[in-house]
């Protein structure tokens, strides 16, 4: 632990820290570009220069100088100021002054900083450089005269995504920053370089002159788009949802979001359901009105037969309002697995994420199986990224798919589970810290089991670590579990209940077939899949619509508050299915929001404690472990379309297209 | 004036040729194996000892620099020695010298100087432009294999040493130290953050020291002739023989070994045939190559030619590509001339050089013709200061040096310029 001191005031720093890490521990701004937390250290901006002592009389770039004992660091002295200044002035040379028509306007670190450091006027009477735009895909949108070569950007996609796609070509001031042959960037996580990105280079590109942050209402929010549960920043006007913004946890996101995440959000304004539709004698749907749905729907008289499927994206307190209906109805056929997967719920422990995201940095020899990571869960994948950088061993079996760092295939048929080859073994039998890594494909080809075994035979259990993990990719699928959404057979045995009645809360991937006498009720809020099969749609409230709870999939419980007003006739969920049981006739036991919460909280503590893992106990022993041939096939065929926001969201569409069918569509019209 | 006898390069002139056979007639490679007899401390001791200082421009001392490599692998990483060949700076000439007659002095020297300082092998980054050179290098490293005098068990020492010729692609910024082990690495040339120093983590992360052609050239006859020999040569502190390279208005323009702190006028007097024009005609010099100010006629004449002696001129010694200009020389062009080089080399990683050097140089192109003003010049100056010392490398301090050297000396110059350029402007609107 050295001591330096800051303008005078000693501090004491970690060992390894350095000069800049010093200086904020001090207190002092040291202003700066290229230098991020989390990148590596590229020293080249030379905007944080302070004067240390002991070292040559001149400024040091402070975000790459190690401190060490008794270093006299000064930031307020005239070397500073002026060497400050004199960086500052380089920087605006040959950087346009477009702030006016410039997205970054108002959240612009080189309009900060030169406000803060900068000198008042120009000195610079030549030509401006000017640098022609990039193509860098359909969400990056280039205007590379304004770029100042922090190399953040380029950084990034290296060291955190793990693609080479971005890059620096020609030297001095020729210098230009672009993707490999102009391509667009592909990675899952590529918009994130539009935070990163200090000035208005590269910007939003979706979101290009829409508005400008002080416009905007910022809410705090959950990502529904998979069972990650990022932190994000909801950004409105109106009653829209304009953009969506990372907010820092390190536990769960870090710093970044997927790029559906991001941008599935202008499917929020298309493909709304905002009326009550009927299905009419005719099969055809038609506007009507609550009065008539709920009239239609008391008139089936379902009793206790009715049953409530909940959907990847709905919030723990609808599941629970449909759950309190369906308890005073008498019935408990309550089920959130859509596609019909029948895996074991009993422990929710044999589910859940046990290592949790940041727990899995630390694994060192990791066996994935059935999940196409990088589609499932982008931003766990990142996490497994940096294992490897430590040295950890992965193996996946399933299909092949890009991860991004060194991982061996051990082929697509899960068998291969009862039979490892003798290197695999041998790496986990080495390894202090191993971790099973279970997906959905996993799970249906019925893996569960054999892995959980599996990682208990490693000793992926001890003291401390908990290397079983289950990975899911439904926002709702934990909360949903916790609330005992499962029947033992899955959606199997809903359907052999037949049931007068049944409740699709935003339920999109069922198969509707299997319901062929029920009354089906739609509660949602796009007109996709479930829609279409439905006779009665009651419009519902998007994830940005509704204060909700979400548990992501390694059980950690998580709030969202609600950004803007459903549109239309469109009511949040909890008050549809509280009007319902009033016209079903039966008593929920709750007339508010608070009172729903209240409710939910006092039946399962866990989803009271905000930010907390859930607790579900030891992993059980005793689970059938018998694991026959079956090929893997990952659910997941387009990243961008998952789900019915992102279906809706011409982004993601053009994404889909231009990034995953890119090359069939080029082919096809040659 | 440097006796015949006391030449180190002996064939700088090609007169003979630079195969193995002949440098063995000249004395190289004669009883490697007993110099290689000494111990590792013992060689950098004496190197030490000769007060032999870097040739590559810097001037650090070379047996301090050996001394900073690891004694012994803790962790199994092997140490490398990488030869800088990637002589670009304008005036430089000397490498391509040594390598073009003379290679297996570079060859011996690298295998001393690698058992020295531990390395496994040397890597020679040369310039790419050096197309015959690379040839004669290489063929020369290929004699040396079959001779197995560099290889496994080198010249029969039991020490395994390779040498490996690695060609660069015409990049000047290559010719920094940590942009050439970027390069060698196959990555974009440009200069890393120190620390950490090559010396721990250089070439593959492993421990690296780059030196000077010259530098290493030298090694096996300071250690034939012995320190003392070497560093009978020289004011205190500058000892030894150097390569100099006088180019421009003098009568006859050459590469010539001489013994450091010669004076400037009896480097010119005795080699070089005098200044064109004689003495009076003489306006300036450029006494290390591009990278050092300019130090006006009257002043360098009697000065030193060493690494002090420049110091105090407010210049240096440089590599000693000497750069002489008489009276018939646009002073102003020249050193625009050499900002535009600068701004053409920047590697473009950090902003001071990035955007000064393009900022100075244009700021230099229109004070050739004098379209400026007095306050532009002390903004130029300025603007040199704020690039100085605030890069990741040196070669921000080479840009700005000439002009800030320039703005010392010349100064009456640049405003005669203006002046006559608003005086024209006058007349012709009137």
């Amino acid at each position: 632990m050295p001591k330096v001191t800051v303008d005078g005031a000693e501090v004491e720093v970690p060992d390894g820290a350095t000069v800049l890490q010093a200086c904020e521990l001090a207190g002092k701004e040291i202003p700066r570009f290229c230098y991020h937390e989390r990148l590596s250290i590229a020293g080249n901006c030379r905007m944080c220069l302070v004067e240390v002592k002991p070292g040559p009389p001149k400024p040091q770039a402070c975000c790459a100088l190690p401190a060490t004992e008794g270093q006299e660091i000064r930031t307020d002295t005239l070397m500073v100021k002026t060497a400050r200044e004199g960086v500052m002035e380089f920087l605006l040379i040959n950087h346009p002054l477009d702030c006016p028509i410039c997205d970054q306007g108002g959240e612009c670190d080189l309009q900060d900083q030169s406000l803060m450091y900068g000198r008042g006027a120009s000195r610079y009477h030549e030509n401006k450089r000017a640098v022609t735009s990039k193509n860098m895909g359909p969400l990056i949108k280039t205007i590379m005269t304004r770029c100042i070569h922090c190399t953040r950007c380029v950084r990034f996609s290296e060291e955190i995504a793990g693609v080479d796609e971005i890059g620096a070509l020609y030297r001095g001031e020729d210098m230009q920053i672009t993707t490999y042959l102009e391509q667009a960037a592909k990675h899952e996580l590529s918009a994130n370089v539009i935070d990163l990105c200090p000035v208005g280079a590269l910007t939003s590109g979706p979101y290009a002159y829409e508005a400008r942050p002080w416009e905007l209402k910022k809410t705090l929010g959950i990502d529904v788009s998979d069972a990650c549960g990022a932190n994000i920043r909801i950004d409105s006007r109106g009653r829209e949802v304009m953009r969506v913004l990372p907010r820092i946890n390190d536990d769960v996101n870090e710093e970044w979001i997927s790029d559906k995440a991001r941008y599935q959000v202008d499917g929020l304004t298309r493909r709304r359901l905002d009326k009550v539709f009927l299905r009419g004698a005719d099969g055809k749907l038609e506007a009507s009105s609550w009065d008539a749905a709920f009239a239609r729907i008391a008139g089936a008289a379902p009793g206790a037969s009715i049953a409530a499927i909940a959907g990847d994206m709905v919030d723990c307190e609808t599941m629970f309002a449909a759950k309190a209906l369906l308890r005073a109805c008498g019935s408990d056929l309550i089920e959130s697995r859509q596609t019909g997967m029948s895996y074991d719920c009993s422990n929710l422990a044999a589910v859940n994420f046990n290592s949790g995201f940041a727990g899995i940095e630390e694994a060192d020899a990791i066996l994935i199986v059935g999940s196409h990571m990088r589609w499932e869960a982008p931003l766990v994948n990142v996490r497994i990224r940096k294992a490897v950088k430590r040295g950890a061993k992965v193996f996946v079996v399933g299909p092949h798919w890009d991860t991004t760092y060194n991982a061996e295939f051990l082929g697509t048929d899960v068998a291969v589970l009862n039979d490892l080859p003798g290197h695999v073994t041998e790496a986990f039998d080495k390894a202090t810290r191993p971790a099973v890594i279970v997906g959905g494909a996993g799970l249906a080809a019925g893996a569960h089991g054999a892995a959980l075994k599996l990682a208990q035979g490693f000793g992926a259990v001890a003291d401390g670590w908990n290397g079983f993990n289950v990975l899911h990719f439904s926002a709702a699928r934990m909360g949903a579990l916790m609330l005992g959404f499962a029947q033992k057979g899955g959606i199997a045995d809903i359907a052999a209940a037949i049931p007068k009645v049944v409740l699709a809360l935003g339920a999109d991937e069922v198969d509707f077939s299997a319901f062929e006498g029920s009354l089906k009720v739609y509660i949602g809020h796009h007109g996709d899949k479930g829609a279409h099969a439905a006779d009665v749609i009651l419009p519902a409230a998007a994830f940005t619509e509704k204060a909700g709870t979400y548990v992501n999939t390694e059980g950690r419980v998580q709030m969202s508050d609600k950004a803007v007003f459903a549109p239309g006739d469109a009511r949040e969920d909890w008050t549809i299915l509280r009007a319902l049981a009033d016209a079903l006739g039966v008593t929920v036991g709750f007339d508010g929001f608070a009172e729903l919460r209240a409710a939910m909280i006092a039946e399962v503590p866990a989803l009271g404690r905000e930010g907390e893992i859930a607790d579900y106990g030891a992993l059980p022993t005793d689970m059938d472990a018998t694991l026959e041939s079956r090929e893997i096939v990952y659910p997941i065929k387009d990243f961008y379309l998952t789900n019915p926001i992102a279906r809706a969201s011409l982004v993601m569409q053009r994404c889909s297209d231009e990034l995953l069918h890119g090359d069939a569509l080029r082919e096809a019209a040659e | 004036m440097l006796a015949d006898k006391d030449r180190i390069f002996t064939n700088v002139y090609g007169f003979q040729h630079w195969g193995l056979d002949a440098s063995r007639q000249r004395g190289d490679w004669d009883n490697t194996k007993g110099l290689m007899a000494k111990s590792q401390d013992d060689i950098i001791e004496e190197i030490k000892a000769s007060g032999l200082r870097g040739r590559g421009g810097a001037g650090f001392p070379t047996g301090m620099k050996w001394s900073f490599m690891p004694k012994e692998s803790k962790d199994g990483r092997p140490s490398f020695l990488v030869i800088n060949a990637d002589e670009s700076e304008p005036g430089s000439c000397k490498d391509r010298e040594i390598i073009r007659h003379d290679p297996h002095k570079l060859i011996e020297g690298a295998l001393i100087a690698g058992y020295a300082m531990r390395a496994r092998a040397a890597y020679i980054y040369i310039r790419g432009e050096y197309i015959r050179e690379a040839e004669t290098l290489q063929a020369a490293i290929d004699e040396a294999y079959q001779a197995k005098l560099i290889g496994n068990n080198a010249s029969g020492t039991g020490y395994d040493f390779d040498v490996f010729m690695h060609r660069g692609a015409g990049a000047y910024i290559c010719g920094e130290e940590t942009a050439m082990i970027e390069s060698l690495e196959g990555k974009k040339g440009q200069p890393r953050l120190k620390p950490p120093f090559p010396a721990g983590a250089g070439l593959y992360g492993c421990p690296t020291t780059v030196n000077n052609v010259e530098s290493i050239a030298v090694v096996p006859t300071i250690l034939r002739r012995g320190a003392s020999w070497f560093s009978s040569f020289g004011r205190e502190g500058n000892k030894g023989t150097k390569l100099f390279q006088i180019s421009g208005h003098v009568n006859t323009p050459c590469v010539v070994e001489e013994a450091m702190s010669i004076t400037f006028e009896e480097l010119i007097e005795k080699h070089c045939g005098g200044i064109r024009g004689g003495w009076d005609n003489l306006l300036a010099v450029i006494p290390g190559g591009s990278s050092v100010p300019l130090v006006p006629g009257e002043q360098i004449r009697n000065a030193f030619m060493d690494f002090d002696g420049l110091k105090e001129l407010g210049s240096g010694l440089g590599t000693a590509g000497v750069i002489v200009m008489d009276k018939s020389t646009d002073i102003v062009r020249a050193i625009s001339r050499l900002s535009y080089f600068y701004k053409h080399e920047s590697c473009g990683q950090c902003t001071p050089c990035r955007e000064g050097t393009g900022w100075m140089w244009r700021v230099m192109e229109r004070l050739r013709v004098g379209e400026s003003s007095s306050a532009e010049i002390d903004m130029l100056y300025q603007v040199t200061k704020q690039v100085e010392g605030h890069t990741i490398c040196a070669l921000g301090d080479a840009a700005a040096w000439p002009i800030q050297g320039l703005l010392k000396h010349f100064r009456p110059e640049l405003e005669r310029r203006i002046a006559e350029r608003e005086g024209s402007l006058q007349e012709a609107a009137e």
